[in-house]
C-alpha cells in the first residue's frame, strides 16, 4: 500500500525578491509537516519565516524548488487551482487580525465559506456560530469587527481559519499583538483545536514560551532551517 | 445571495458617504442628460409638428414646362437661346392613377388631391392677395388635419364656402356668414361665403391661405376635373426625402419633401442635436471619471481587505466581479436618482414657461425610451469605469498587500 503523501513537503525551496538588486530571503528550506502537527517556526526577525509561510500559504511563489501540498505540485496549478486548494486546505491568522472592518464577527467567520459558491445560507450560518460559539464568542456575533476587543478580534480569526476544516492552519504571530494572559488564552484555544480536530498548525513566533508549547520547534536563520526539533528530543536533550 | 453582490453592497454601504456623493454625482449627470435631452427633443418635435401642421410630409407636382426647340438640324441648335416660360397652374397627368399608385407606395400613410394657386380676395375696397387651397376635407384631414386649427364657425367647403385665416378676416373686416369676393387671372369674380375661421399660428398663412373645395379650385384656376398637386402624409417624418425621392423614381413627377423646402430649419434643428449630443458626451465623460475615481479609490483604501479576501479562498474572478458588480449598482441607482431629478427640472421647466393658451413654451418629450436610455448609458458607463479598478484588485499579490496593506 502506498504511504500517504504528507501535508506539505518542500524541496530545497528558495526565494528571491527584487530585479535588479536581488535579496534572497529563503535558500534551500527541505521540510514536511505531518498532518495533526502542532510546529512552530522561530528565528529572528529578517530569517524568512513569514516568507516561508506566504509559500507554503500559496500566497506567494517560490523562486526554485518543490512545494509539495498534499502531494500536490504547487508549481502546476493556475491561480484559480491555487486558490481553491488554498480555500480548501488552508487556514490564515494573522498577527493583526486582518479581519474585514466593515462585515460582523459571524460574516468574517462566514466569509472563507460564502467564497466557495453554492453552500447553503442556512448551513454557513449555523457553522459560523458554532465556531464562535466554540472560541467563547457566541454574545458577539453580531458585533462589528472594530467593535471587538484585540484577542476578541484573533479569536474571530481563528474561527475563520477553521471554518472550512482545513488540515492546516498557518498563524503568523497569532499572539504578538496581545498582552500575555490573552495571547496565553489564544495559545491554548489552537492547542485544543490541535488536539480535537487534528488540525496541524504552524505557529510563526518569536516567543520562546509559544514555542516551547509546541510539539515541534523549526528554528530559521538567514533563509536556512538551522535546527528541527520535536518535543521528544527536547526532552532528551534536557535530561541529558 | 450571491457571494460577490454580497460583498459589493457591503462595501457601498460601508463607505456611505464616498457612495452618497457619487450618486449624487451620476444622478445630477443623468439628471441634465435627461433634462436636456427632454427638452431638446421635446422642442425639435414642437418645431417639426407645427411646420408638418401647415405641410404634408411629400407634395408631387407636375413637371415643369420646359421649351422644346423644334429645329430639325441638331446643328442649328447651337445659335437657339432657350428661355423658362412661365409656369401656369397645370393638372397632374391621369392624377387618379397616380393618386393610387401613390396610396400602395410603402411609407404612404394617406394621400389627398389639391389645387392651389394665387388669387385676389376683395372686400369693398381691400384688396389682398391669397393663396387658395381647394380640397376635399375629410381626405386632406388624413393628411393635415386642418380642422384643429379651426377657431369660429365651421370647416364647411361645400358649394361656395370658403375657410379663412384670422389675419385675413381681421384686414378684410369679415368673419362668419361675411362674403368676399375672389379674383383668379382675368377670370370673372367669385363670391365665397366665410363659413369658418382657423389660426395657423403663423401671420403669414393666417392672411394667405384660403380654403375652397377642390372643384371651387378647379374652376377658379380652369382646372375641371384636374388637380395640381397630391400631398402626402407618411409614416416617418424624417423619412420624407427617402419618400420623395422614390416617388421622383415612380411617377416622373416633381416630389418636394417637407425636408427640401425647410432647409434652414433642418440644419437648425441638427446643429441643436449635435450640440446636445456634444454635451451629453462630456457629462458622461464626467460621470464614467467620477465613478472610475471612486473604485480606484476604495481598491487602494480596501487592498489589504482584497489580500485577505484573496487568502480566504475568493478567486480573482470573483474579485473582479465585485468591483464591476460596484460598478453597475453605482450606474443603475445612479441613473434612477438622475431619472427623479431630470424629470422634476424638466416637468418644472414646462410649467413655468406657458404660452397665453396655457401650453408649454418650452415642451418636453420625457419618454419611456428616454428613461432606457439613460439608465443603459448609465450602467454601461458604471460598468466600463469600474474595468481598470477591478482589473487592478484582482491583480493584486496577496501577501504582498496583506503585509503592506
Amino acid at each position: 500500500m502506498a504511504e500517504a503523501a504528507p501535508l506539505v513537503r518542500t524541496e530545497g525551496l528558495t526565494k528571491t525578491y527584487g530585479d535588479h538588486v536581488t535579496t534572497t530571503v529563503l535558500k534551500g528550506i527541505d521540510l514536511v509537516l505531518e498532518p495533526g502537527e502542532l510546529c512552530a517556526l522561530t528565528g529572528p526577525s529578517g530569517s524568512g519565516k513569514t516568507t516561508l509561510l506566504n509559500l507554503i500559504g500559496l500566497l506567494d511563489r517560490p523562486t526554485g524548488g518543490r512545494l509539495l501540498i498534499q502531494g500536490l505540485d504547487a508549481r502546476t496549478l493556475d491561480d484559480d487551482a491555487r486558490t481553491t486548494l488554498r480555500g480548501r486546505t488552508l487556514g490564515f491568522v494573522f498577527q493583526f487580525h486582518h479581519l474585514l472592518p466593515a462585515f460582523s464577527a459571524e460574516e468574517n467567520v462566514m466569509i472563507p465559506l460564502f467564497a466557495q459558491h453554492g453552500r447553503p445560507q442556512a448551513w454557513m450560518h449555523e457553522r459560523a456560530r458554532a465556531l464562535l460559539a466554540a472560541v467563547g464568542l457566541a454574545e458577539r456575533m453580531g458585533y462589528r469587527a472594530t467593535d471587538l476587543s484585540g484577542g476578541e478580534q484573533q479569536r474571530v480569526a481563528i474561527a475563520r481559519a477553521l471554518v472550512m476544516e482545513p488540515p492546516l492552519v498557518l498563524a503568523d504571530e497569532p499572539t504578538g499583538n496581545l498582552d500575555t494572559q490573552t495571547g496565553a488564552q489564544v495559545l491554548e484555544l489552537l492547542r485544543s483545536f490541535n488536539r480535537e480536530l487534528g488540525t496541524a498548525f504552524v505557529i510563526v513566533t518569536h516567543d520562546e514560551a509559544v514555542a516551547e508549547r509546541c510539539d515541534r520547534i523549526v528554528h530559521m536563520v538567514d533563509g536556512r532551517v538551522d535546527s528541527d526539533t520535536r518535543v521528544s528530543e527536547r526532552a532528551l536533550i534536557l535530561e541529558k | 445571495m450571491p457571494f460577490e453582490l454580497f460583498i459589493a453592497l457591503r462595501y457601498l454601504k460601508d463607505g456611505r458617504l464616498q457612495t452618497g456623493l457619487i450618486l449624487a454625482g451620476i444622478g445630477v449627470g443623468v439628471g441634465v442628460i435627461i433634462f436636456l435631452s427632454a427638452l431638446i427633443t421635446g422642442l425639435q418635435q414642437s418645431i417639426v409638428e407645427r411646420t408638418l401642421g401647415s405641410q404634408p410630409f411629400v407634395v408631387v407636382r407636375p413637371p415643369e414646362e420646359m421649351p422644346r426647340a423644334l429645329a430639325s438640324d441638331p446643328a442649328a441648335l447651337n445659335a437657339v437661346e432657350t428661355q423658362r416660360p412661365p409656369q401656369r397652374i397645370r393638372s397632374i397627368t391621369g392624377w387618379e392613377q397616380v393618386e393610387a399608385l401613390l396610396q400602395k407606395t410603402p411609407g404612404v400613410v394617406a394621400v389627398a388631391p389639391t389645387v392651389s394657386g394665387p388669387a385676389i380676395a376683395v372686400r369693398g375696397e381691400a384688396a389682398l392677395a391669397i393663396a387658395i387651397r381647394g380640397l376635399d376635407i375629410e381626405a386632406y384631414s388624413a393628411v393635415i388635419d386642418v380642422r384643429k386649427r379651426l377657431v369660429d364657425g365651421v370647416f364647411n367647403l361645400s358649394g361656395f364656402n370658403a375657410v379663412v385665416g384670422t389675419e385675413l378676416a381681421r384686414k378684410l373686416g369679415v368673419g362668419v356668414g361675411g362674403r368676399l369676393r375672389i379674383q383668379t387671372g382675368g377670370k370673372p369674380e367669385t363670391v365665397y361665403t366665410v363659413a369658418g375661421v382657423f389660426d395657423y399660428r403663423n401671420t403669414d398663412l393666417n392672411e394667405r391661405l384660403v380654403f375652397v373645395s377642390l372643384r371651387g379650385a378647379q374652376t377658379l384656376f380652369g382646372l375641371e376635373g384636374g388637380v395640381s398637386s397630391l400631398e402626402i402624409r407618411g409614416t416617418e417624418i424624417f423619412g420624407a426625402d427617402a419618400l420623395a425621392d422614390e416617388i421622383r423614381d415612380r411617377t416622373g413627377l416633381i416630389a418636394e419633401s417637407w425636408m427640401a423646402r425647410n432647409g434652414d430649419l433642418l440644419v437648425g434643428l441638427r446643429s441643436q442635436s449635435s450640440s446636445s449630443v456634444m454635451i451629453q458626451v462630456f457629462v458622461i465623460l464626467a460621470v464614467a471619471l467620477g465613478i472610475a475615481s471612486v473604485l480606484a479609490v476604495s481598491v487602494v483604501q480596501k487592498a489589504r481587505e482584497i489580500g485577505i479576501l484573496r487568502a480566504t479562498g475568493t478567486r480573482a474572478a470573483s474579485v473582479t466581479r465585485i468591483f464591476l458588480l460596484q460598478g453597475a449598482m453605482l450606474g443603475t441607482l445612479g441613473s434612477l436618482l438622475g431619472i427623479a431629478i431630470g424629470t422634476a427640472l424638466a416637468l418644472l421647466f414646462a410649467r413655468l414657461a406657458t404660452n397665453p393658451d396655457g401650453s408649454p413654451t418650452f415642451p418636453v418629450a420625457l419618454t419611456g425610451w428616454l428613461y432606457a436610455r439613460s439608465v443603459g448609458v448609465a450602467l454601461t458607463v458604471g460598468l466600463v469605469s469600474a474595468i481598470v479598478p477591478a482589473r487592478d484588485a484582482a491583480r493584486m499579490d496577496p501577501a504582498t498587500v496583506i503585509r503592506n496593506g
